[in-house]
C-alpha cells in the first residue's frame, strides 16, 4: 500500500533557540535521547507503543532540546504518556491537562507544550478545557488517543462509543450518540486540525511533524485500539485489506480520491458528499472535490469529518490549519506594550499610588 | 465630649471617635464621597475603616429599598472597625432613610434632601407617611435640607446642563459633613482639580457644589454644634487607603517582584473575589500574567501549570470556587509545587449570598481534600493586612513547596482602611534558586533537610528534566511507586513539612495580659472588632486578652499553652463555631463559640456583651 505524505505547507521551521548552547542544541538527537528507564505499564499490543515511538522520533528530528519540551496529561492509559518521554513532564488529574498546559506555557512561551489525552480524559471530564485551550488558540498541541472505551477503569463506554455498544456500563447498548473529537476542535475554531492511526507509523509520524511545526493549538485525534477492551475498533481503517478502500488521505489542494488507483472520488451535491467511482459514474475530474485546509470556514472540514463507516470512507490527514495570532504571542504583547507605555516598571511607584499621606 | 469654642461662635465639641454613613441611590455617587471623606479623615490624622453596602442587584429600579447604596465610615484615635451604628447619616431620599434609620444611633443627626421627600419617593420607598412630617423621627437630630434645589442654584454658573449639575448634589452633602466634622475643604478641591481636569465644567460644579454644602451648614441655623474628631496613633509612614482585594492584588505583584519571577494569576469571575482579578489584569507592565479561565477548576490548575513552570502560580476566588478547586488543590499537595489560593469566603452553602461575609470555609481550607493533604492556611485581619498575608503566602509557598490558602472574606474585600507602604527595598527578599545543570545528584523528590522541600526544578533547565504527577511517587527519586512502606513514609513527610512552617512563623501571643479570666480567640475579619470590645473590657477593669490566630495551619507555637493560662475561652466567628471545634479535638479545652452568621461582620457591642455574659458565668 503506498503511502502518500501528508502535505506540509511552508511554515517556519522549529528553529533552536539561538541562545541556547545546550548540548542537545549542538548535536543531532535520536529517539533514544527521548526514552526513559521507567518500566512501560501499557499492555502487550496496546496502540500506545506505536504512537510513543513516533512521538519520540518525531521529537528527534524537530530538533527541540529536551529541556524545553513538556508532555502534560490528564488521567487514562494514553495520560501515562508522560512518564515515558525523557522531557520534563506533569501527569495531572482527569481531564485537566490543557488547564496545566496553559499555566505551563504563559509562564513560559519558549517551552514546546504537549498535551495527551484520550478520549474519555479530553472529551468527558475535560471538554470544557479542551475548546477553550483550543480556541483561545494557546500554542500547544493536543494528541487525543481515540479508542472508543474506558480502558483504565475496565471497560465501560466513552463519548466515543459507537451508539448501541455494549460495554460493561452499557450490557443493553449505549444510548448516547458519540462526540466527534474532530468536529469539536473545528467548533472550537482550532487552527490546526487532523486525525491519523497508530497503525500507520508513516503517517503518523508525518501528522506530528505537521502539528509540531503548525504556531498555535494544533489538534490531533489519533485513531487506537484498545487490544483488551475494544479490540478492532478501528479495523477497517487499520489492517491493510482494507485500508484502502476505507479511508481518504486528505492532501491540501488536491482532488480527494482514494480507493484501488484512487478510482473513487468524493464530491458534493446539494451540500451531501457523495463518493463515486471514477470507472462507472459519468463523473467529470473537475466535479471531484478539492481540500483546501486552509479555508476560513470550517465548513468544508466539518463535512469531510463528519464521513465514516458504513456508507463513506473515514478521512485522516489535515482538515484544518490556518495561521492566527496565538494565545501567549498576545498575552506577552500586551505585557511588553503595557512596559513600553509606561515607561520604566517601578513597584514603589504602584504602591504609592493615588492619595497618600504622611503620618509623623 | 468636652465643649470648646470655635471660631464660628458655635459650639465644637470632640469626639475620639465618629461613624457616619453616606446613603443615597445606586447613582447618587455616595461611594465616590464616602471614600473622599475616608481619605480627608485620613489626611487629619484618623484611623478609618469604611464598609460600602451595595445593592446586590445591577440596576435596582431608581429610589427603591434594594437600589440604596451605603458607604459607612468609622474614624477617630484608635478605630479597628467600620462602627457599630452611625452617628451621622447622610439620606439623599426616603428609601436611604428607610434602609439605614435602624442601624443610626439614638439622638443621632440625619442630614436628608429635603427635596426628594416627594409623594412618588415616599411611595417607591413605601413609606406609607411623611417621615418628615409624622413624628417619627423624634428621636434624632433632623436637618433636612434643600440639596437638590441649592446644588442646582449653585452649579448655575458652571456652564453645566441640568442632569450634569443635579448629579453634583452628593459633593454638596458632603459640604455639609466637612462643616459637621471640621474638616478642610482644601485637600478635596484640589482632588478634584486631578480628578475632573479634563472636564472644566464638571470640575467647576462640583466644586460648587461642595463649597454651597461647606457654607450652608456654616451659616445655618440648624447646625449648632460641630466635631473634631482625634487624630489617630498610626505608626509613622505614609499612608494611602486599600480595600482588602486590593491590597491581596498589590501583595501578590510586590511578592512575584521580590522573588524574581513572573506572576501568573488564573481566575474566574466570582464576587467578591473578581476585583483582585480586575487589579491584576490593569498591571500588565509588572509582567502579571493574567489568564481569565475557562472555569475554576482550570484556573487552579493553570496556576499550578504556571507554578511548575517557574512562575508565581496564584488563583483566586470564593467557597463555590474554592470547592471546584479542591482536586488541583491535592494535586498541588502531591506534585509539591507552590500555589497561593485566596478565598475571599462568602455566605453558603452553594450559592448561599453572594455579596454577604461568612466565615465558614475555614474547615473546608484546613480538611477539604480526599486523602491526607495539609496545607497551610493564613488569614488576614484587616483590608491592609491581605498585603501582609498575601506576601507571606508566597514566602512559605516557595521556601516550602506547597500549595498555600489564604482566607480572606468579603468583609475584608471591600473594607478599607490605611495602608502604611513599605519600603519595597526593605522587604524580605523571596527569592528561592532553582536547581541548575550543576546541582549534584539532582531528583525531583530530593529534599531540603531544613524545610523538607523538593526542588524547584523548572522546565527550560537543561538535564534536570524530570517527571511529576498526582500518583505517589518514590521518596527521594520521585519515580511511580505503590510501595506501602514508601507511601506511609511520603504520607508523612508532607505531614511534617507542613508542621515546621510553624518554626519561622511567631509563636502565639496573648495581647493585653498572659493569663486571666478571658481569652477572646479569632482569626480572620473578626480581629478589628475583637480588639475594641477587649480594649473596652479591660477599661472596665476586666481580666481579659486576645488571641489573633494569623496562621490556621499549623498554629503558631505556644498556642496550647497561651490558652492554658486562661479560665475561659471565647471564640467569636462569622460560622458555627469551626475554630471552636479545631481547637477543641486538638487541645481538649473548653471553648466557648460565639456564632454570627447574618451575613454581616461581628458589631464591637456583640463581642462586648458575649465577654460580659462570660464573665458573669
Amino acid at each position: 500500500m503506498s503511502v502518500p505524505s501528508v502535505s506540509v505547507l511552508p511554515v517556519a521551521p522549529l528553529v533552536p533557540d539561538p541562545a541556547d548552547s545546550s548540548s542537545d542544541c549542538l548535536r543531532t538527537l535520536t529517539r533514544k535521547d527521548f526514552q526513559t528507564e521507567q518500566e512501560i505499564r501499557w499492555c502487550p499490543g496496546c496502540g500506545d507503543y506505536a504512537i510513543l515511538t513516533q512521538v519520540q522520533k518525531a521529537l528527534a528530528s524537530l530538533g527541540v532540546p529536551r529541556h524545553r519540551c513538556v508532555f502534560v496529561s490528564g488521567i487514562g492509559c494514553s495520560s501515562r504518556f508522560p512518564y515515558y518521554v525523557n522531557t520534563y513532564g506533569f501527569h495531572g488529574i482527569h481531564g485537566r491537562a490543557p488547564a496545566i498546559a496553559t499555566g505551563v506555557k504563559c509562564a513560559n512561551p519558549n517551552l514546546s507544550v504537549w498535551v495527551v489525552t484520550g478520549d474519555g480524559d479530553g472529551l468527558s471530564i475535560g471538554t470544557n478545557h479542551l475548546i477553550h485551550c483550543l480556541r483561545r488558540n494557546l500554542d500547544v498541541k493536543v494528541l487525543l488517543f481515540n479508542n472508543r472505551i474506558y480502558g483504565l477503569t475496565k471497560g465501560q463506554y466513552s463519548p466515543t462509543s459507537e451508539f448501541g455498544k455494549r460495554t460493561k456500563s452499557s450490557p443493553l447498548g449505549t444510548i448516547e450518540q458519540p462526540i466527534r473529537p474532530v468536529q469539536t476542535a473545528l467548533a472550537a475554531q482550532a487552527t490546526f486540525v487532523a486525525r491519523t492511526i497508530y497503525a500507520d507509523p508513516n503517517h503518523l509520524a508525518q501528522t506530528l511533524d505537521a502539528a509540531a511545526r503548525h504556531r498555535g493549538a494544533a489538534f490531533v485525534e489519533i485513531l487506537q485500539n484498545c487490544v483488551v477492551f475494544n479490540e478492532g475498533t478501528f479495523d477497517n481503517v487499520a489492517k491493510r485489506a482494507t485500508a484502502e478502500e476505507s479511508r481518504i488521505l486528505l492532501q491540501h489542494g488536491q482532488p480527494i480520491r482514494f480507493g484501488k488507483d484512487g478510482r473513487r472520488a468524493l464530491m458534493v451535491r446539494n451540500m451531501e458528499p457523495e463518493v463515486v467511482n471514477l470507472d462507472t459514474d459519468r463523473v467529470a475530474e473537475s466535479d471531484i472535490l478539492v481540500h483546501n485546509a486552509q479555508s476560513t470556514s470550517p465548513a468544508l472540514a466539518a463535512l469531510l469529518a463528519e464521513l465514516e463507516p458504513p456508507r463513506f470512507p473515514t478521512a485522516l490527514g489535515v482538515f484544518r490549519r490556518v495561521e492566527q495570532p496565538t494565545y501567549d504571542e498576545l498575552l506577552m504583547g500586551q505585557i511588553r506594550d503595557a512596559q513600553s507605555k509606561r515607561g520604566e516598571v517601578n513597584l514603589q511607584k504602584l504602591l504609592d499610588a493615588g492619595t497618600t499621606w504622611e503620618v509623623a | 465630649m468636652d465643649p470648646c469654642c470655635s471660631d464660628t461662635g458655635r459650639e465644637l465639641l470632640e469626639l475620639r471617635q465618629s461613624t457616619v454613613r453616606f446613603a443615597g441611590d445606586s447613582g447618587d455617587g455616595m461611594q465616590l464621597v464616602g471614600s473622599q471623606f475616608a481619605d480627608l479623615a485620613s489626611l487629619s490624622g484618623c484611623s478609618i475603616r469604611t464598609i460600602p453596602d451595595y445593592p446586590s442587584e445591577i440596576r435596582a429600579p431608581a429610589g427603591s429599598l434594594a437600589g440604596v447604596s451605603g458607604y459607612q465610615l468609622s474614624f477617630g484615635d484608635e478605630t479597628t472597625t467600620p462602627g457599630d451604628s452611625p452617628f451621622v447619616l447622610v439620606a439623599m431620599n426616603p428609601a436611604a432613610l428607610k434602609v439605614s434609620l435602624p442601624d443610626l444611633q439614638p439622638g443621632g443627626i440625619i442630614i436628608l434632601d429635603a427635596d426628594e421627600f416627594t409623594t412618588a419617593n415616599l411611595a417607591k420607598a413605601r413609606y406609607e407617611a411623611n417621615p418628615l412630617e409624622d413624628g417619627s423621627l423624634e428621636g434624632y437630630r433632623l436637618i433636612p435640607v434643600a440639596m437638590t434645589r441649592l446644588t442646582e442654584e449653585a452649579t448655575k454658573p458652571s456652564g453645566l446642563e441640568g442632569s450634569g449639575r443635579a448629579r453634583c448634589k452628593n459633593f454638596f452633602a458632603l459640604g455639609l459633613t466637612l462643616w459637621l466634622y471640621d474638616q478642610p475643604m482644601q485637600p478635596l478641591l484640589e482632588w478634584m482639580m486631578r480628578k475632573f481636569r479634563k472636564n472644566p465644567a464638571v470640575m467647576a460644579a462640583n466644586g460648587a457644589s461642595l463649597r454651597a454644602g461647606y457654607n450652608f451648614a456654616n451659616t445655618n441655623e440648624l447646625l449648632r454644634v460641630h466635631y473634631r474628631v482625634a487624630p489617630g496613633k498610626l505608626p509613622k509612614g505614609r499612608y494611602r487607603r486599600v480595600t482588602g482585594n486590593e491590597a491581596a492584588a498589590l501583595g501578590l505583584i510586590t511578592a512575584a517582584a521580590r522573588a524574581g519571577r513572573p506572576l501568573v494569576y488564573a481566575g474566574y469571575p466570582i464576587t467578591p473575589a473578581s476585583d483582585i482579578l480586575h487589579e491584576l489584569s490593569a498591571r500588565k507592565e509588572f509582567d502579571v500574567r493574567v489568564i481569565q479561565c475557562e472555569d475554576e477548576i482550570a484556573a487552579a490548575c493553570a496556576a499550578i501549570g504556571a507554578s511548575f513552570a517557574g512562575a508565581i502560580g496564584a488563583t483566586g476566588t470564593s467557597g463555590p470556587g474554592l470547592a471546584l478547586k479542591t482536586e488541583a488543590l491535592g494535586l498541588a499537595v502531591m506534585t509539591e509545587l507552590p500555589l497561593v489560593v485566596i478565598n475571599v469566603q462568602r455566605a453558603g452553602p452553594s450559592t448561599g449570598m453572594p455579596t454577604k461575609t461568612e466565615q465558614a470555609d475555614l474547615l473546608m481550607a484546613l480538611y477539604g481534600r480526599h486523602g491526607e493533604a495539609p496545607m497551610p492556611v493564613l488569614a488576614p485581619a484587616s483590608p491592609a493586612d491581605c498585603f501582609d498575608v498575601v506576601f507571606d503566602a508566597v514566602r512559605i509557598a516557595t521556601r516550602f513547596m506547597t500549595p498555600v490558602m489564604v482566607l480572606s472574606d468579603s468583609f475584608l474585600a471591600n473594607s478599607a482602611e490605611a495602608f502604611r507602604i513599605p519600603e519595597v527595598d526593605r522587604l524580605a527578599d523571596l527569592r528561592v534558586p532553582s536547581p541548575t545543570r550543576a546541582m549534584k545528584d539532582f531528583a525531583p523528590y530530593r529534599r531540603d533537610p531544613a524545610t523538607l522541600a523538593r526542588p524547584w526544578a523548572v522546565p527550560g533547565t537543561e538535564g534536570l528534566e524530570h517527571r511529576i504527577g498526582g500518583l505517589e511517587k518514590q521518596d527521594v527519586t520521585g519515580v511511580v511507586t505503590y510501595d506501602s512502606e514508601n507511601h506511609r513514609r511520603m504520607v508523612e513527610l508532607r505531614a511534617r513539612k507542613i508542621e515546621n512552617i510553624a518554626q519561622p512563623i511567631p509563636e502565639a501571643r496573648a495581647e493585653g495580659s498572659d493569663s486571666g479570666d478571658l481569652l477572646v480567640v479569632g482569626w480572620g475579619s473578626t480581629y478589628g472588632a475583637i480588639v475594641a470590645a477587649v480594649r473596652q473590657a479591660r477599661q472596665e477593669g476586666h481580666s481579659v486578652a486576645h488571641l489573633h490566630l494569623r496562621h490556621l495551619n499549623p498554629l503558631p507555637r505556644q498556642t496550647e499553652q497561651v490558652l492554658r493560662c486562661f479560665r475561659k475561652i471565647l471564640i467569636p466567628e462569622n460560622n458555627t463555631g469551626q475554630l471552636a471545634s479545631v481547637l477543641r479535638s486538638q487541645f481538649a479545652l473548653p471553648v466557648t463559640s460565639l456564632s454570627k452568621v447574618e451575613g454581616r461582620p461581628f458589631l464591637i457591642r456583640d463581642i462586648r456583651n458575649a465577654i460580659e455574659e462570660s464573665l458573669r458565668k
